[in-house]
This record gives C-alpha cells, sequence and structure tokens, in this order.
C-alpha cells in the first residue's frame, strides 16, 4: 500500500522531479567515470615511467573526489528540500487523513529508496558508456595506444560510487524524516497560501549600489588584469571577497532596476506579453539574488578552471618541443661555500671523471655532447646585479632569494650547447656580458634594473652588459621557458676555480625511437649506480652539499604529458560537477516558480494570448534567468582569465583561444543542454489543462 | 440587430454508460447591445453554455453564430484570434495577473493586440475612468478590495471593444455594496458604450440588472423573461417568482 502510494507520488510529481532525477543521473556517471580511470588506464599501452603518474592521478581523482561528494551531497540535500516544500499540501492532506508522521515518513523513505536506486543504477549504466569514452581521452592525454583496449567495468569504482550515493541518500533520509518530525499541521496547510507582495527597490538606493558595485569590480579588474604585483596574498583575499560582494549587490541593484529601466521605454514594455514577462523576470532575480551570484561565481570558477586545464595541457606540449632540444643533461654540483667534495677531493669534481671511477663512460652512446663548466661568485648576487636599483625592486618583489649567487657560463660553452640545440649563437667583446633569461617574472625584474653598460663586477673583473635588454634564451632542458636567469661572459673573463657545477648535455646515438629508449635505460641505470657510490653515502651528513642531477627529454616529457593530464582530468571533473550544480539549481528554482505560476498562464490564455506568444514569453524567462549568472561570469572570467595567462606565464599559455573555445563549447552543451530540458518541462508545466 | 445565434448546442460529458447531458439543445439569439443574464441552480450547465460560448470548451452539436461567423468551426490561431479581438471575459476570480499593476493588468489586453503604447495610454484611461478605478491604477491586485479588482477585471474586458463580453458569475465572490456598484457599472457600459453582455449567475439579485434573463434546468432552456418597461424593482421581483418556480438551490440563494 505504502509502496504503491510512493511510487505514485513520484510519478505524479516526474514533473518537479526529472530535473533532479536527471542531476543524480548526471552526478553518478560523472563520478564513477572519474573514479574508474585508473582501471581504464589499466588497458591502455601506457609507457612505464607514465604508470607511476596514473597512480598519481588516481589519488588525485581520490582526493578531489571527496570534495565533489560534498559539492553533490549539498546539491541533493538542497534539492531534495525544495521539492518536500512544494509537497507540503500532500502531506497536510496525510495527517488530516489521521496518517502518523512515522508512516508519512516510511512513505518518504521509500520515495528515496526508489529514487536512490533508479537512480544509481541508471547513473552506473550510463558512467559504464561515458568511461569508454573517459579512455580514448586518457590514450590522447597521455599519448598511449589505444589498440589493446577493451571494454572495463571497474568494481571498485562501482562499490565506492555506490558508497558514496548511498550515504548521501542516507543523509536526505535522515532529514526527510526530521523535517516531517518537525512539522505542524497548520503550517503544512497555510504553506499553500502565498501572497504575492511586490516590492520594487527604491532607484534611489540601487543606482548608487550599482555603479559602486560596478566601480569596485572595474578597479578589482583593472588589478587582477594589470597590476599583479600589488597582490599581496591578504590582498589577493580582499579582491576576491570583494568580487564576490560586489556581485551580490550587482545582482541586487540590476533586479531592482531592470524593471524601472524596461517599464520607462512604454513602446517596448507593452508589446505582446512584455509586460507579463518582464514582471516574472524582475521577481525572479528578485527573490534569487543570493543563489544567482553563488552560480556566477561557481560558473566563473569553472570557466577558468577548464581553460586554464585545457591550457596548461597545450603548452606543455609545444613547450617540450622548444625548451628541450636535447635527449640528456647531467650535472653536479655543490652548494655554495662547500669545501670539499664527496671523497674530499677537491671542491669541483669533473663529472665525466665521476662515471670513469664507477665504471662507466658517459659520452658512451652519444651522438653529441658538450661538457662544460658553469661558475658562482658569491659576490655577484642578484642583489649586486641590480645594484641602485635594488632597494626599489625588492619592495616590488619581496618573496625572491636577493642573495643567491648569479650563475655564470663561458661564451665558448654557451656556444657550444646552442650549437648542440640548434639555436642562435652569441658574440661579446672582451668586456662585454649579456645575461640570459626567459622566466616572465624574472625577465621583467632583470630587464628594469638592466641598461646598456650596465657594470658588474665578475671574479674580479669589470664587464660592461652589451644589451638592454635579456637574451631570450636558455641552457637547462625543461619543460617551461625558467631560465631565472645565466650570465653570459667572454672566455678570457672565466676563473676556473670558481667553477660550481660541471654540465653534460648531449644527443644520444639514436635513429628511432625504440633505440632511445634502449639508451634512455642504459643511462638511467648508469646515474642510479654512480649515484649509489658517491651521493648516497654521504646523504645524511652532506647530501645538502653535494647534486647530481639527470634531466632527460624522455623524462621531461613523460612528466609534463603526465602533469598535463592530471591537471586536464582534476579540473574537468571538478568543473563538471560545477557546471551541473550550478545548471541544476537554476533548472529546479525555475521549474518551481512554473508550477506556482501556472494559473497565471490559464489567464493570459483566457485574455486570448496566443501559444506562440506564452512559449514566446517563457522562453525568454528561462533564456533570462540562465543567461544573466552566465554573462556576469563571462566577464569576471575574461579578466581572471587574463589573470590566470599571467600566473600560467612560467608554462606559457599557447593556444589559450582554443582553450577558451572547447571550454566554451562544453558550457554550452552543459548548461545549454540543462536550459532545453527547462524549458521544456515549463512548457509541459504551464501546458493548457483543458483542450 | 442580431449579434448571437446559437442553435441547437448540445454538450455531452462521459461515455456510453454514464452520459451527462451538460447542455442539452440549447437555442437562443442575443442582439445587439441586450444585456442578457443566464440563471440556473449549480449542475444546470450555464457555465458550460458560457465555456461553448467564449470557445473555451468545445460542443458535441449544434452551431453558434456570432455575426455571420460559426465560431464551433475555429481552430487553433483563428481560434485564439477570436478570442483575443472579439470577446471579453469577467470571470467570478477575477483572473488578474499578481505580479502586474491594475493598469498593467488592464493595458495587457491590448499589448496582446499589438496597439502601440500611446493608444494602450489613452484607452487604460478612459476605461478606468468609466469603471471608477482611476485611483488604483497603479497599485496591485493585493492592494485591492475584490470590488475594485473585479472592476479592473471589467476594464480588461471591456478595453479592446469587443463584440460580446461575457461574464461568468462576476458578482460571486464580492459583497453586496460591492456587486451592486459592479453591476451599475454593467448596466453604464451596456447604455453607453452599446456592449452586449452576457452573464451568468445564480444571484436573482444580480439578474435583476439584466434587461432578459433566460433560466436554465438540467442543461434545457426553462423560462425566458424580459424586463421591458418596468422597474428593476418588477422585473427583480418577477424573476423571483420563476426561481420560485424553478425550485432547488437557486431559491436558496436567495
Amino acid at each position: 500500500m505504502l509502496f504503491k502510494l510512493s511510487l505514485n507520488n513520484i510519478r505524479r510529481s516526474i514533473r518537479d522531479y526529472a530535473v533532479y532525477f536527471f542531476t543524480l543521473i548526471i552526478g553518478v556517471s560523472i563520478f564513477y567515470s572519474f573514479n574508474s580511470l585508473s582501471t581504464q588506464a589499466a588497458y591502455l599501452r601506457i609507457e612505464n615511467d607514465e604508470h607511476d603518474m596514473i597512480e598519481l592521478l588516481k589519488d588525485f581523482i581520490s582526493g578531489v573526489s571527496v570534495f565533489v561528494a560534498i559539492v553533490l551531497g549539498l546539491l541533493i540535500v538542497y534539492a531534495n528540500r525544495f521539492l518536500m516544500k512544494r509537497r507540503n499540501k500532500e502531506f497536510a492532506l496525510y495527517l488530516m487523513m489521521g496518517m502518523s508522521k512515522r508512516r508519512i515518513s516510511r512513505i518518504l523513505l521509500t520515495e528515496t529508496v526508489i529514487i536512490g536506486i533508479s537512480s544509481l543504477f541508471a547513473g552506473l549504466l550510463l558512467g559504464i558508456g561515458l568511461s569508454q569514452l573517459m579512455a580514448a581521452l586518457t590514450a590522447n592525454l597521455f599519448d598511449a595506444d589505444m589498440s589493446a583496449y577493451k571494454f572495463t567495468v571497474s568494481s571498485s569504482a562501482v562499490v565506492k560510487t555506490v558508497i558514496c550515493f548511498g550515504i548521501m541518500y542516507l543523509v536526505v533520509m535522515i532529514l526527510n524524516v526530521a523535517v516531517i518530525g518537525k512539522c505542524r499541521l497548520i503550517e503544512l496547510l497555510q504553506s499553500g497560501k502565498r501572497s504575492e507582495i511586490i516590492k520594487q527597490k527604491k532607484m534611489w538606493i540601487c543606482v548608487p549600489v550599482f555603479l559602486i558595485s560596478a566601480a569596485v569590480l572595474a578597479y578589482e579588474y583593472f588589478v587582477v588584469g594589470w597590476h599583479m604585483e600589488k597582490l599581496s596574498r591578504e590582498r589577493f583575499a580582499l579582491i576576491i571577497a570583494g568580487g564576490a560582494v560586489c556581485t551580490f549587490l550587482l545582482f541586487w541593484s540590476v533586479s531592482g532596476m531592470i524593471l524601472r529601466v524596461v517599464m520607462s521605454m512604454k513602446g517596448v514594455y507593452f508589446r505582446s506579453l512584455n509586460s507579463f514577462t518582464f514582471r516574472q523576470i524582475s521577481s525572479k532575480i528578485n527573490t534569487n539574488v543570493m543563489s544567482m551570484t553563488v552560480i556566477c561565481l561557481m560558473l566563473f570558477l569553472t570557466i577558468c578552471l577548464l581553460s586554464s586545464a585545457f591550457t596548461v595541457r597545450n603548452s606543455m606540449r609545444s613547450n617540450i618541443e622548444e625548451y628541450c632540444p636535447a635527449d640528456f643533461e647531467v650535472t653536479y654540483s655543490e652548494k655554495e661555500g662547500g669545501e670539499t667534495g664527496f671523497d674530499g677531493s677537491p671542491v669541483f669534481v669533473d663529472i665525466e671523471e665521476m662515471y670513469r671511477q664507477a665504471g662507466f663512460e658517459l659520452s658512451d652512446n652519444m651522438k653529441e655532447y658538450v661538457h662544460f663548466h658553469r661558475y658562482t661568485d658569491t659576490d655577484l648576487t642578484l642583489e649586486s646585479f641590480c645594484g641602485e636599483k635594488a632597494e626599489e625592486l625588492k619592495i616590488k618583489y619581496p618573496f625572491i632569494a636577493w642573495n643567491r649567487a648569479e650563475e655564470i657560463v663561458k661564451l665558448s660553452d654557451y656556444n657550444k650547447v646552442m650549437e648542440l640545440y640548434g639555436r642562435e649563437k652569441l658574440e661579446l667583446a672582451d668586456n662585454e656580458f649579456v645575461i640570459t633569461c626567459n622566466f616572465e617574472n624574472a625577465l621583467n625584474l632583470r630587464n628594469s634594473a638592466l641598461s646598456k653598460g650596465l657594470v658588474i663586477n665578475v671574479f674580479g673583473r669589470e664587464l660592461v652588459s652589451k644589451t638592454d635588454e635579456c637574451v631570450d634564451s636558455f641552457i637547462d632542458l625543461s619543460a617551461q621557458h625558467v631560465n631565472d636567469g645565466i650570465i653570459i661572459i667572454p672566455d678570457s673573463a672565466a676563473d676556473e676555480s670558481f667553477a660550481s657545477v660541471d654540465a653534460f648535455i648531449g644527443n644520444y646515438k639514436a635513429t628511432d625511437k625504440e633505440e632511445k629508449n634502449a639508451i634512455e635505460k642504459i643511462k638511467r641505470e648508469e646515474y642510479k649506480k654512480v649515484c649509489d657510490t658517491y651521493i648516497d653515502p654521504y646523504a645524511e651528513n652532506s647530501g645538502n652539499d653535494i647534486f647530481c642531477d639527470i634531466d632527460t627529454k624522455a623524462a621531461i616529457n613523460n612528466n609534463a604529458v603526465g602533469l598535463g593530464a592530471i591537471v586536464t582530468f582534476v579540473c574537468l571533473y571538478i568543473g563538471l560537477i560545477f557546471l551541473i550544480s550550478c545548471a541544476a539549481i537554476l533548472a529546479l528554482k525555475h521549474l518551481s516558480d512554473c508550477t506556482d505560476s501556472s494559473e497565471r498562464y490559464e489567464m493570459l490564455r483566457k485574455i486570448g494570448a496566443g501559444e506562440k506568444e506564452i512559449n514566446s514569453s517563457l522562453f525568454r524567462q528561462t533564456g533570462i534567468f540562465f543567461m544573466v549568472p552566465l554573462i556576469l561570469a563571462g566577464v569576471h572570467s575574461v579578466f581572471g582569465m587574463k589573470f590566470a595567462s599571467d600566473v600560467l606565464g612560467a608554462i606559457g599559455t599557447e593556444g589559450i583561444m582554443g582553450s577558451v573555445c572547447i571550454t566554451v563549447l562544453m558550457i554550452l552543451a552543459v548548461y545549454g543542454g540543462y536550459f532545453l530540458i527547462t524549458y521544456l518541462c515549463s512548457r509541459y508545466i504551464i501546458k493548457s489543462r483543458k483542450t | 440587430m442580431e449579434l448571437l445565434k446559437i442553435q441547437n448546442i448540445e454538450k455531452y460529458y462521459g461515455g456510453k454508460l454514464n452520459l451527462t447531458k451538460a447542455v442539452d439543445d440549447i437555442s437562443f439569439k442575443v442582439d445587439e447591445g441586450e444585456f442578457v443574464a443566464i440563471m440556473g441552480a449549480s449542475g444546470s450547465g450555464k457555465t458550460t453554455l458560457l465555456n461553448c460560448i467564449s470557445t473555451i470548451d468545445r460542443v458535441t452539436a449544434g452551431h453558434i453564430f456570432l455575426g455571420d461567423m460559426d465560431i464551433t468551426k475555429l481552430k487553433g490561431k483563428a481560434l485564439t484570434n477570436f478570442r483575443r479581438d472579439r470577446l471579453g471575459f469577467i470571470f467570478q476570480d477575477f483572473n488578474l495577473l499578481d505580479t502586474l499593476t491594475a493598469y498593467e493588468n488592464i493595458a495587457l489586453a491590448l499589448s496582446i493586440q499589438n496597439r502601440p503604447a500611446k493608444e494602450i495610454d489613452e484607452a487604460v484611461k478612459l476605461a478606468a475612468k468609466q469603471l471608477g478605478i482611476t485611483e488604483v491604477l497603479e497599485k496591485y491586485p493585493y492592494q485591492m478590495s475584490g470590488g475594485q479588482k473585479q472592476r479592473v477585471a471589467s476594464a480588461r474586458a471591456i478595453i479592446t471593444h469587443p463584440s460580446l463580453i461575457l461574464a461568468d458569475e462576476p458578482t460571486g465572490a464580492l459583497d453586496s455594496k460591492s456587486a451592486k456598484l459592479l453591476l451599475e457599472r454593467f448596466n453604464y457600459l451596456n447604455s453607453e458604450n452599446n456592449a452586449t453582455i452576457i452573464m451568468v449567475t445564480h444571484d436573482s439579485f444580480t439578474a435583476s440588472y439584466a434587461s432578459r434573463v433566460l433560466f436554465i434546468k438540467d442543461g434545457r432552456l426553462f423560462n425566458e423573461i424580459s424586463r421591458g418597461d418596468s422597474s428593476r424593482k418588477e422585473f427583480f421581483n418577477k424573476i423571483i417568482d420563476v426561481v420560485t418556480l424553478l425550485g432547488g438551490d437557486v431559491s436558496d440563494a436567495l
């Protein structure tokens, strides 16, 4: 009996529940497909090193899943409370008929169980389908081979999804029972009697509030977009908080003004159903200022997250081509001021010699290589480099290690490396120096200190800057442009006693990928043995003084690809969840509004409004309700992305336009999908009952 | 001049086993400028009849002519346009949009016809003056009394200059003072604007303001009396006599 009643209840309120159910299914499927990633990846032919990345990805996804579960949980609880409120009349009827609260609770429990199980089932089915698509995405992101892939279902992800959502539904049940236990019959009966009281906000408050919040936002955009250096951590927090408050105030004031503005345009206001449409929109925005603010901010976050994620991934690929032009680099260095090496030998050791002592020849299997020294002069720090401008710059860039010794390379060595890289060489007169740098922040700093003719003191000799600006170049292999400054001096100025790093950069003697991988393996083993022999025994007491470091193109590539993939997945995950949460809340609100005002549409029909006009009015209401937060979020994002692209400067922002386009498409697909469903559902709700 | 001609209309509900004849072969005519009241007990089919005339409901058989147009044959867009341009509605529960002011509610009827804003403004003010609601124009329905609301609804009904005004129990939700005020306005519109009004009611007092009263019982036309030159008071007594004859709950409604 009760079961039948529950089932009928759901069937009857299917219009209200449709969006809720739809959201649950999507939530479950997204949750499943991201959590099943690692299982999927096991079937892909992914190179060994990348398996570590997959493990890392798995950990990340697990961590983020907790956050996602909380977001989804809140969404479900909110949506459920909302739907419960709509049914107060029904509960009142049960109570009046003499049904006990306990039985009503039982009905609700049954309903939740029915909805929970069916949404879990449908969501998992969808998720299993979706995860096969995700595998293709994974393969693409990790440059893996799909040929060995077959259809998989991740049982661990299924279990995780069921447990997570089970807990959420349990919370919903408990809350429902609590609500029923607390409610009083008279309140339930009166809840339907809603007297619409229209309060128009005062223009003289709205306009200043609007202007002030718009001005503050404009200022914040300006600071974030063009004056990043002004941003300390506290100010950044302040800007975010201010942005949120201003978003709220903007919605608040606009909701008060929009109607007045349209009303003053009599020609527009009194055309067709416009007066009705704008009243509806205005009251809708009026009552939903808070949720629209939250939704706007979440959309903003989503847009920035997704575009940044795609950008990071794109740039990482193109960066490696440019900033990692050789196969292999190994460096041996000592901490400044270190007196002795690993075996009491002089401060500086020849790395080839070190390999030989361990029984290897470093230049074996190398097609070409450069072996050179890098120097430091403890008297030449960034601070002394900047000279008199140092004080001024210190205020501007407080977080930089100002007393770190500058790295110095001989011109002939630099040119040899450039020849290996296939990059442009340099020329210097005997008393000149240049500084190479490509890390944007350091570049700005150095450029403001540097001028043609700036004199520095290197190893007791005075050298004059050849250029006005830093030379855009680098020496170390890396995935990004992170060279924060290497000074190139003429050979005659070099002093071997200041050598602090011994570097070896080379290309493998290989023609294809297989051979390269084979050499890579050998070189890694050699490196490991060398380190084991010479570095490790001293790790505890002198490990901090000695560094032996290896960089290979293969490793950098794997890391970059893996990192790009992780960033993409995590952002995609959070972004999607945010997106469906926002859209679901908007949809629920709109649909319940439609149910409340369905009799208004009936009246319009009676006084002779055509179906076409009514539908277009409804379309506009739905559209504007969905568009308003999206538009403001879009404006926020333009400046947010400007900021993000500055922050991402280190990684590079190649293809940012493409990333933004993909993001926009994704948002249009998900958000637009919700919009369409909402519109169609609301059309059904207000459809004439009589024919 | 004959405006509305109703020819043998029937309206059945239900299926073979439980057939209900809500309207059973009713025919009558309404001339232009007439104020006709339709009386009957609840369940007598008077509202169904009105719904058929107003094209909200479809007849099972028979024809309804407005001028020389058979409105039972209208469909889709033509039907909506007909309702929009030729009919004015007044309902028992006012049917005002609670989100709009009185002014906007009245204007809406013209906006739907896509009239220019300037014309709308003049028309609204004139109608408001005729119905005595000029001072509540900027108020919302929740700020008005029932009588004011019904007069706003009436203003909305007449503002498009419809051929026919249909009123379904217009005084049903009003106190006697407001009802009287409203009916006097109906008389005014009827005599000054030459508006044709058909009003459904079960209240003899309300009906006594009409120039002719049709009585319906069990879906059939039972009786018909005209006011002629008699005073409203005499007409009222005549109506009471028929109602007594009619029996049932209409007499209770006195």
